[in-house]
Order: structure tokens, then C-alpha cells, then sequence
């Protein structure tokens, strides 16, 4: 052994051992936020981080007792780049916990890598069905929703109505027949027709005249972002609003949306499991601060990358920052032991909240803002169809 | 299946075939006549639609913002062929399409660093949004009808602004044959500054036309540049007769497509097996259409050249 091969080998050793020393005693915590920042669907993971990084401030800048560096990057919406960041994040940076993807497509991509490391993934929005079924995980957590439950939500209320033969539009993608799976669990009535357009479509004319001539009561459209917006537009643009009742969940009419259509919103039902006007010292703190900071009206993403550092903090905060136990902070994860922003919230056995479920319409508040208004409560304690399928390690 | 709905479906392929229109006209002129292959066109139409939407809220006049974002993004046409893309039109059709594609992506985010990531509100002038009553029992939105108006109006314009102006001669000699158009005096650097400014004039068109009834947001242009791509290879690259016959027919075929395709599956093999194999199937059908326009008429259906 030459002389610089054993200065080699004893840097190693010296590393390994410091590597060592830094798991053992966290005297900081990391979390890696990698969200939808660029794109089309950018507007959505802004608002997760915005959240997020509001939660923080509220916490100055710690998560339970230490303090915490958030390390912000873009999936750009895309799989395989997500892949590659979050193994950046997890082998590089080690983070000890992960939360913001929006879409479920970049979830399932990324979840393998995230649970095999044993880092804690918080989601802020994605809830796929096979990560509340038969894949769950003990490292993966919902903060927002599994993604039938708005659906199902608004089927129920569409249904109770009394509405008799419904319309169903969505994009042709896994989600979008999910969508609409979730609405017909509760829908009983009538569906004269189930419509799925290209996820690039922009034109929903030929639709809009279908529509008309369909008959429909009610129409249930599940169209993320810009599309939804297109689909308003032309909607209200083509005299149908008058004929029948739109619905949707409530990410196709959250104040993004609204903020793009304005008048034609007004009317449109909607389900939300939180709402900006949802009266608890916890929301209206939230809601009070992120538009001062911010300059607009927090989304339903918005509220759930909050939650997610509430959580984060409570479970930091609960094993007394002892984070390198994982047993004890999913414990401490799973009591949620938080004040969450829409009020009510406890996991389920598969790590999926159960939580209320409310109708939302769109109207004018009292300073003429047009804005989601809370109505009633759709679901009381909510879970959802795919606990069950869940064999969830304890 | 009654009249009624045929014939409001026919309007329905027409405008948005007329739209399309706008956008291939300026594409396959830049394509035919300097040979540039330009990913940035659909950057045109984002931001000319964002210009609107900027100057119609601000002014708070529909009509204000349609005048000042399609001057304005006839300067950054200029502006962009003057400084960027003059020096791409030697090089080979790679180089373009790398230099116009990092210019999409530029635009992309220098729009949202401008507008930010939320999509922004254009709404049609008060007139023009509700639905009007065409015949009994045939109600069909103001705004179409008003956007099939503009697209054949701007269609007429470009007829005679090509078949009777001196610009226009020029235009269809660098068409048909560049080298000798050259060769016969046409200044060229001109000519393809003036065109350009033409075709982002157009696109501002369009977006002013399609901010009402679409989202304006980041990354719009994308989707409906692969149609106006789709429409000049149908039409034939540099011929505007090409393009306006080309959109029209990708216009009305992709409606109705969409259609009448979900009911004649429906038919053919019940209802759960039409909502899977409908909607695949209807949205290929432009593209099967140009396939075999390729297939039989290699040239497209009105070739420029020769």
C-alpha cells in the first residue's frame, strides 16, 4: 500500500465515520420539495410551494424543534426527470422527508425510489389508487385526497339533487376514467353520455353541440387546468348553462381557474375537502397571511402543501427531533397531531385521510371577489374504496 | 341525428378550421418560401394572445387590446427574425429546428417570468358572449360565428394581398423558385422581414381570436403547431390555397370525427367498447388523413413548387 492510497483509504474511513456521526445526532432536518414548476401545469405546483414555504415561515423556519432547510426543485412534469431528482434528493442531498408532486403519473414514478431509501413521502396532492390499494407503502402519506374522492363527492350531491340523466366528460387518460369511476360509484341516475376527449384537445365545440342535443340535465366534467378552462368558457359561450347544471371537482374550479374565466364561473358546483372561507383558527390564518404574502387567494393545493408542513412539523416536533427513528415518526406521522387548515382530518390503515367532503359554488363574496362559497358537508369521515386492498405493515 | 346538429357540427369544423388557417398561412409562407423550419410560430400565438389579454385588461376594451397586441406582435416577429432567425435561414433544416425549438422554450419561461404561471382571463366583448338564435332551434355561440367571419375575411385579404399586389408576386415567385426570384431583383432580406411580421400578425390574430374561447397560457402555441404543421403537409408547403383548403378540411374531418365516430362504434359494438376505441380513434383520423394525402400526393394537395 503506497503511501497516498492509505492517506486514500483513512480519508474514507474518516468520511464514513462523519457520515455516521451526522445521521446519528440531526441537528437539522431536510425535506426535498419537488413539484410542477415549469410547464403548463406550473401554476399548480407553485401553489403547493407557496404553501409550503408559508407553513415555514409560520413555524420560523424550523420543523418541530429543528431548524430546516427546504430544498425546492422542478419535476417538470415529466416521469423520467422526476426520477432522476428525486434520486438526486435522496442520495445526494439525503433528505429525511419529501413531499409537493402534483400529477400521479410522476407519483408512481418516483415512489419506488422514495421507498426503498425509507424517506418519508408526504403528498400534497397526488393519491393514486394503486398507492391506496395494493402497493401502500408505510412511507407514504396523503395529506390532500385519494383521487376518487372528489368524484365520488360530486356524484353523490349530483345524484341527491334529483338529477336524472347526466353527461360525462373527460380526458382520455388513466385519471380520467378514474374520474369517472369515482362519480358513478354514487351516481345512480341516467348517463346518456360519456365523452373522452384527447388530452391536448383545446376546441370543445363539436362536444358542446353533442351536449345540446343530448338532452342532459347536468354535466360532470373532470378537466384539469386549461382545459377546464377552455371547456367553461365555450360551455357558458354556447347558451348551455342555461340548459343544464355544471359540475365538477373542485380542482377544475379552484381560484385558478376562476381567476382565468371570471363571470362565466358563476353557478358552478364543485367538491372540496377545505375551502378558503372554512371558519377555524388554523384556515383563517392560512388564508389571511398567504394573501398577504402572496396577492391572491390560496388554492386547494395551496392548503394541502401547507398541511403538509404541518404535519411534518407536529411528527418532528412529537419524537422530540429524534427524526432518525423511523418507526417512531411514522407513528408520530400517523397520529397527525395537527391543525389542519380544513378542520377534521385522521389517516385511514392505508395512510389515506379521512376527512369531510363539502359542496362548493362558485358566487360573489361580500367584496364582489367571484370565489368558491363552502355550502354543506357531501361526506362525513370519508375514506376511501381501496383501503381495503391495503395490507399495511404495522 | 337531425339536421340541426349537422349543420351546427358544420360550423364547428369551419371555425375551427378558419382558425387553424390563420396559423398555417403564416408557417407555410416562412416554410415554403425561405425554407425555415419555425418551431417558435406557436410562441407567436402565446404571446400575441398574452399581448391582448394585457392590453384588453389594462384599456379594459376587447377591441383595443386585439388592435395593439397584433401591431405589437408584429414587432416581435420583426424583432426576432432581425436579430436571431435571419442568421438560421443558411444553415440545414437541424440547426432551425434546434434554434427555433430553444426559442420556444425561452419564450415559454420568459412568459411566465413576465405573467406569471397562472393562466390569464380574455373574455369576448359583451356582444359578442352570449349565444344568438340562427334559425328556430338552432342556437350557436356569438363568437364563433363572429371568428368565422374574421378567418374568412382574413382568408380574402391574403388572396388578394397574394394574387394582386407586387409583394404578393414576389411571394409566390420565391415560392416557386427562389433562386430565380433572386436572380430577377426581389430583395429578399426585405421580402422575408416583411412576411415574417405578416405571419406574426396572423398568429396575434389567431390568439385574439382563440384567447376568448381557450386558455391563454404558457405552453398554448405547442399543441396547436403540430395541427398547423399537420395543414401545410396536407395543403402543400408554401401555397396559401394549400393551407386554407388543408385547414378546412383537417377542421371539418377532426369534427367530425368526433362526432359521429363514438356513434357509429357505438353501433357497431356497444357502448363500453365505443367510449375506449371512440375517442383513439377519432383523435388519429387527422393524421391518418395525412397519411394518406402523403401517400397519393407526396407534393400535398396544392403544391407551391413546380
Amino acid at each position: 500500500m503506497t503511501a497516498s492510497s492509505r492517506l486514500g483509504a483513512l480519508s474514507l474511513v474518516a468520511a464514513a465515520a462523519l457520515l455516521a456521526a451526522s445521521a446519528q445526532a440531526a441537528d437539522h432536518v431536510k425535506v426535498g420539495l419537488m413539484s410542477t414548476l415549469s410547464g403548463p401545469g406550473a401554476g399548480l405546483g407553485v401553489d403547493i410551494r407557496d404553501g409550503f414555504q408559508l407553513a415555514m415561515k409560520h413555524n420560523g423556519g424550523k420543523l418541530g424543534t429543528l431548524p430546516a432547510e427546504v430544498i425546492v426543485v422542478d419535476d417538470q412534469m415529466s416521469p423520467d426527470a422526476a426520477k432522476q431528482t428525486a434520486e438526486r434528493l435522496i442520495k445526494r442531498d439525503n433528505v429525511d422527508f419529501m413531499t409537493g408532486v402534483v400529477f400521479s403519473n410522476i407519483m408512481l414514478a418516483v415512489a419506488p425510489a422514495v421507498f426503498q431509501s425509507k424517506t418519508f413521502y408526504l403528498s400534497a396532492n397526488a393519491g393514486p389508487s394503486q398507492l391506496a390499494g395494493a402497493q401502500c407503502n408505510p412511507y407514504f402519506f396523503s395529506v390532500s385526497y385519494q383521487n376518487d374522492n372528489m368524484h365520488e363527492a360530486v356524484g353523490k350531491v349530483v345524484n341527491d339533487k334529483g338529477f336524472k340523466k347526466v353527461a360525462l366528460l373527460a380526458p382520455n387518460y388513466p385519471a380520467g376514467k378514474d374520474a369517472l369511476a369515482g362519480f358513478k360509484r354514487y351516481y345512480k341516475g341516467e348517463i346518456v353520455q360519456e365523452v373522452y376527449t384527447p388530452l391536448s384537445q383545446l376546441d370543445y365545440g363539436a362536444e358542446l353541440s353533442n351536449l345540446r342535443a343530448s338532452g342532459a340535465d347536468a354535466v360532470y366534467i373532470f378537466l384539469p387546468g386549461g382545459l377546464g378552462i377552455n371547456f367553461i368558457k365555450q360551455f357558458v359561450g354556447a347558451g348551455l348553462s342555461k340548459d343544464m347544471t355544471l359540475f365538477g371537482p373542485g380542482f377544475s374550479a379552484d381560484e385558478d381557474v376562476i381567476r382565468a374565466v371570471g363571470e362565466p364561473m358563476l353557478g358552478m358546483f364543485n367538491s372540496s375537502q377545505w375551502g378558503h372561507d372554512m371558519d377555524n383558527v388554523a384556515n383563517k390564518r392560512f388564508v389571511a397571511d398567504f394573501q398577504k404574502e402572496y396577492g391572491r387567494l390560496p388554492t386547494l393545493y395551496a392548503a394541502q402543501g401547507y398541511d403538509a408542513a404541518q404535519l411534518m412539523n407536529a411528527a418532528v416536533r412529537d419524537v422530540k427531533g429524534k427524526i432518525e427513528d423511523k418507526q417512531a415518526v411514522r407513528k408520530a406521522l400517523k397520529a397527525a397531531k395537527f391543525d389542519s387548515v380544513r378542520g377534521n382530518f385522521k389517516f385511514n390503515t392505508n395512510q389515506f385521510p379521512i376527512q369531510d367532503y363539502y359542496l362548493r359554488v362558485i358566487g360573489k363574496d361580500s367584496q364582489g371577489r367571484i370565489t368558491n362559497k363552502t355550502l354543506s358537508t357531501i361526506f362525513k369521515d370519508h375514506g376511501d374504496a381501496y383501503s381495503e386492498q391495503c395490507k399495511m405493515p404495522s | 341525428m337531425t339536421g340541426i346538429l349537422i349543420l351546427e357540427q358544420m360550423l364547428n369544423g369551419l371555425q375551427f378550421g378558419l382558425m387553424l388557417f390563420l396559423l398555417a398561412a403564416g408557417l407555410t409562407l416562412v416554410f415554403g418560401i425561405m425554407d425555415m423550419i419555425n418551431l417558435a410560430h406557436g410562441s407567436l400565438y402565446m404571446v400575441g394572445a398574452y399581448l391582448i389579454a394585457t392590453i384588453a385588461a389594462a384599456s379594459g376594451s376587447f377591441w383595443l387590446g386585439l388592435g395593439g397586441g397584433i401591431l405589437a406582435t408584429a414587432a416581435v416577429g420583426v424583432l426576432l427574425e432581425v436579430t436571431v432567425l435571419r442568421r438560421l435561414y443558411q444553415r440545414d433544416h437541424l440547426a432551425q429546428v434546434l434554434g427555433t425549438f430553444a426559442i420556444l422554450l425561452m419564450a415559454n419561461e420568459g412568459v411566465r417570468m413576465v405573467w406569471g404561471s397562472q393562466p390569464l382571463q380574455l373574455n369576448p366583448p359583451a356582444a359578442l358572449a352570449g349565444p344568438v338564435e340562427l334559425l328556430p332551434g338552432f342556437v350557436y355561440p356569438a363568437f364563433r360565428l363572429f371568428i368565422i367571419g374574421v378567418g374568412l375575411a382574413v382568408a380574402l385579404l391574403l388572396y388578394l394581398l397574394v394574387t394582386h399586389t407586387r409583394i404578393g408576386m414576389q411571394v409566390r415567385a420565391g415560392a416557386s423558385n427562389r433562386e430565380m426570384a433572386l436572380a430577377m431583383g426581389t430583395n429578399v432580406r426585405r421580402l422575408f422581414t416583411a412576411l415574417f411580421a405578416l405571419g406574426a400578425a396572423l398568429c396575434a390574430v389567431a390568439g385574439g381570436m382563440l384567447g376568448p374561447l381557450l386558455a391563454v397560457q404558457v405552453g398554448m402555441g405547442e399543441s396547436i403547431l403540430i395541427l398547423a404543421f399537420v395543414v401545410i403537409v396536407i395543403g402543400g408547403i408554401g401555397s396559401i390555397r394549400g393551407a386554407l383548403l388543408g385547414a378546412l378540411l383537417v377542421g371539418v374531418v377532426d369534427t367530425a370525427g368526433r362526432t359521429l365516430i363514438p356513434l357509429l362504434f357505438g353501433h357497431l359494438m356497444g357502448p363500453a367498447a365505443a367510449s375506449n376505441a371512440g375517442p383513439a380513434v377519432a383523435s388519429i383520423l387527422i393524421y391518418v388523413l395525412m397519411a394518406a394525402v402523403l401517400f397519393w400526393k407526396p407534393q400535398g394537395l396544392f403544391p407551391a413548387h413546380g
